[in-house]
């Protein structure tokens, strides 16, 4: 039987103050990257959850578009440049009175012109005299907007703000850093737990404390390696495999720690048989250790991918900041700097940086937590 | 580079790694059969086979930097005449310097503690209620994004718009509302060192959480329900039961985000780049790898500074090492 109390309805709401403040940050985000781009910058993001009322001044054509039917002069318009969606309750031609008059009534101006709008923004101006001016006069409208979105930011950004590529770039990064460590590192472990040679306490040793070495203790003499070396062999200093094989090396300490001790805790007995029935060391590798190993795999792939896909440092020392290598990290940061007030691409863009991660996040939750949870240790 | 160059390199990149290890193994087991299966042979090919590109990567991306790292420090801008301590001595005097050790010491005392805290508080809280995995869900969600993405998040959050205007960034409109002027909180010297630690630890806590749902599994449930039954508060269970229990998990949870915390840059750099003395170290060592053409002493200074920061980690980490090795 379950029993109400004090203390387990403080719980809840305590834990609900929690995930509220922990989910309006990116929920923020996501809600303004499908939001028009003008509202966006003149209002906040919770207001286009709701019906919203707003008062604004829009003024009617001038004289040139006026037309002339029975001995009336007559400019017809729409007060909104596109349909929005905005429904006007009421409307006012003095800045005194803005909701003088209801949808569909006449109002009358000083010089006797009359003028007539409807809910959808269309309105009719009437006057017995020519109109002789070349703007038209103002109406004061109260709308109520309906909540509307809109993929216009994502088009905008993927295919104009170079986010697409980035995107890309990103990709061609992430994937082989994230591959490459895992094939040398099993090996490594492997040998690290299997296999006797010289000196491999000493190699256990000096993994251990890489674990926790800051990768800035390597940032200066590896851009000289790859200036000196691009320089020798006439090619360009940054690229792609250079990327590749840093994110190698800051990530193997963590990588083989990780499959070092998923691999000790396999059955000894099983590799024993199969080295009695004439098996060697890459069979028992191949045969036994990889099917065992693919939810240790999963995990730390998530790990290292999300790790390089999330990185921006790596990314800004070992690649040249041009479109067909900047990854998306380092693109929002220039954006930040470029386009700061914009910020339907800063949103929008964001939000496309993290749709991979959060794919991953969701459907590999189980993986990613157990690979945490496994001891991540990351220089 | 188009589409499909991209696409070509990557692939190669992946298969060059996976050949090497098939064919070189393939090669030995074919040599092996030849000298009719001497496990002498193969004990010492193998072992060299397995461990070569991972130790050659090891060697030239951890340990040669590491060394040749702190012999740059004691070299001029260009690492070629020995200078002595000239750089140390710079750091020393070095007004940028000092804001970012103070602001570093700022960030390694708040972060990891407030995380842990969190962490600890709603991994206990997310245990109690029916919807307690769709909450923790939601606060590990942001562990999975990019530091940079979490600040335009929180960028977003923190915009000022002019006292008049209508405010867009959530804070402001809240304070507006409440009848208070509006902040520009990223200028604010001192204070908006807290505002960038808000998103580390809104990160950070994520990574506590999970932790310590897994280590609150292995309490005993029977010690909880002995302490009930004698009658002791919730309260009193977290402080004399939980918090005893999980005490080796505080300590490595609180080390974790210490370590992350200490090598922080991509927050501050996306966010201030550094202005408004909001630098720390690793923003500082990026500058100076590229100021002025660059100064590896300096740069290197700074990339040894925070070394020193893990040192005490690292040392206890290989005594504990050591210590799982004897039994």
């Amino acid at each position: 039987m379950k029993k109400i109390n004090i203390s387990s309805v403080l719980s809840q709401l305590l834990l609900l103050f929690f995930v509220i403040i922990w989910i309006i940050p990116t929920f923020g985000l996501f809600i303004s990257s499908l939001r028009d781009k003008d509202l966006l910058a003149i209002s906040g993001w919770w207001t286009s959850l709701t019906t919203t009322e707003m008062n604004e001044i829009y003024r009617m054509a001038g004289m040139e578009e006026q037309i002339n039917k029975d001995d009336f002069f007559i400019i017809k318009g729409n007060l909104f440049e596109s349909n929005t969606g905005k429904k006007i309750q009421s409307f006012g031609i003095s800045s005194k009175k803005i909701n003088e008059f209801e949808v569909g009534d006449i109002a009358r101006f000083k010089d006797n012109s009359e003028v007539t709008v409807s809910a959808d923004g269309e309105y009719i101006w009437k006057s017995q005299k020519e109109f002789s001016k070349k703007k038209g006069k103002r109406l004061f409208i109260t709308s109520l907007s309906p909540p509307s979105f809109t993929f216009d930011n994502y088009k905008e950004v993927l295919f104009q703000e170079g986010i697409g590529r980035a995107f890309l770039n990103t990709t061609a990064v992430a994937l082989p850093s994230t591959l490459i460590p895992l094939i040398i590192c099993s090996f490594f472990a492997y040998a690290l737990t299997w296999m006797k040679f010289f000196g491999r306490d000493t190699l256990l040793a000096i993994i251990i404390a890489s674990l926790v070495v800051p990768l800035q203790m390597s940032l200066i003499p590896i851009l000289t390696i790859y200036n000196d070396f691009g320089a020798l062999f006439g090619v360009a200093a940054k690229s792609y495999p250079g990327v590749w094989m840093a994110h190698t090396g800051f990530g193997l300490a963590s990588t083989t720690f990780l499959l070092r001790n998923f691999i000790k805790s396999l059955p000894n007995e099983m590799m024993e048989a199969a080295k009695v029935d004439g098996a060697s060391h890459y069979d028992i590798f191949v045969r036994i250790i990889i099917p065992l190993s693919i939810p240790a795999f999963a995990s730390i792939f998530i790990l290292q991918f999300l790790w390089c896909w999330n990185d921006l440092l790596v990314g800004l020392v070992f690649l040249d900041q041009v479109p067909s290598e900047i990854i998306l990290t380092a693109k929002l940061k220039e954006l930040l700097g470029s386009r700061g007030e914009n910020w339907e691409i800063l949103t929008t863009g964001a939000f496309v940086s993290m749709t991979v991660p959060l794919f991953i996040f969701f459907a590999l939750q189980r993986y990613f937590i157990r690979g945490l949870v496994a001891g991540s240790v990351k220089g | 580079m188009s589409f499909f160059n991209l696409f070509f390199i990557v692939f190669l990149g992946i298969l060059i790694f996976v050949l090497y290890f098939h064919i070189s193994n393939y090669l030995l087991d074919y040599l092996g059969k030849k000298n009719n299966g001497s496990y002498n042979f193969e004990n010492s090919i193998r072992p060299v086979i397995f461990i070569t590109p991972a130790f050659i990567v090891l060697f030239i991306f951890i340990l040669y930097p590491v060394f040749e790292t702190v012999r740059l420090s004691f070299y001029d801008k260009f690492g070629r005449e020995f200078v002595g301590l000239y750089n140390y001595r710079w750091a020393i005097k070095d007004p940028e310097f000092q804001r970012s050790i103070l602001n570093n010491l700022g960030w390694l005392l708040i972060v990891p503690t407030l995380s842990t805290f969190f962490g600890l508080v709603i991994a206990n809280l997310a245990d109690r209620v029916w919807w307690g995995s769709i909450a923790k869900s939601i606060i590990f969600m942001p562990m999975a994004i990019s530091f940079v993405g979490a600040g335009v998040i929180w960028k977003f959050i923190y915009e000022y718009r002019g006292p008049g205007d209508t405010q867009i960034g959530l804070l402001n409109a809240i304070i507006v509302s409440f009848g208070y002027e509006p902040q520009a909180w990223l200028t604010i010297p001192i204070w908006n060192n807290v505002f960038l630690m808000a998103i580390m630890i809104w990160i950070q806590t994520g990574l506590a959480l999970v932790i310590f749902s897994a280590a609150l599994r292995g309490i005993p449930k029977e010690t909880l329900e002995a302490a009930r039954i004698d009658g002791a508060s919730e309260l009193k269970i977290f402080f004399s039961i939980i918090i005893p229990y999980l005490e080796q998990t505080i300590l490595v949870i609180w080390t974790l985000i210490t370590i992350i915390v200490l090598r922080i840059f991509d927050i501050i750099f996306a966010m201030t780049n550094g202005e408004w003395q909001t630098g720390v170290l690793a923003n500082l060592m990026y500058d100076w790898m590229f100021r002025g053409g660059g100064d590896s002493g300096r740069g290197s200074v700074l990339a040894i500074v925070i070394m020193i920061g893990v040192i005490p980690i690292l040392a206890w980490n290989l005594y504990k090492h050591r210590q799982e090795q004897k039994i």
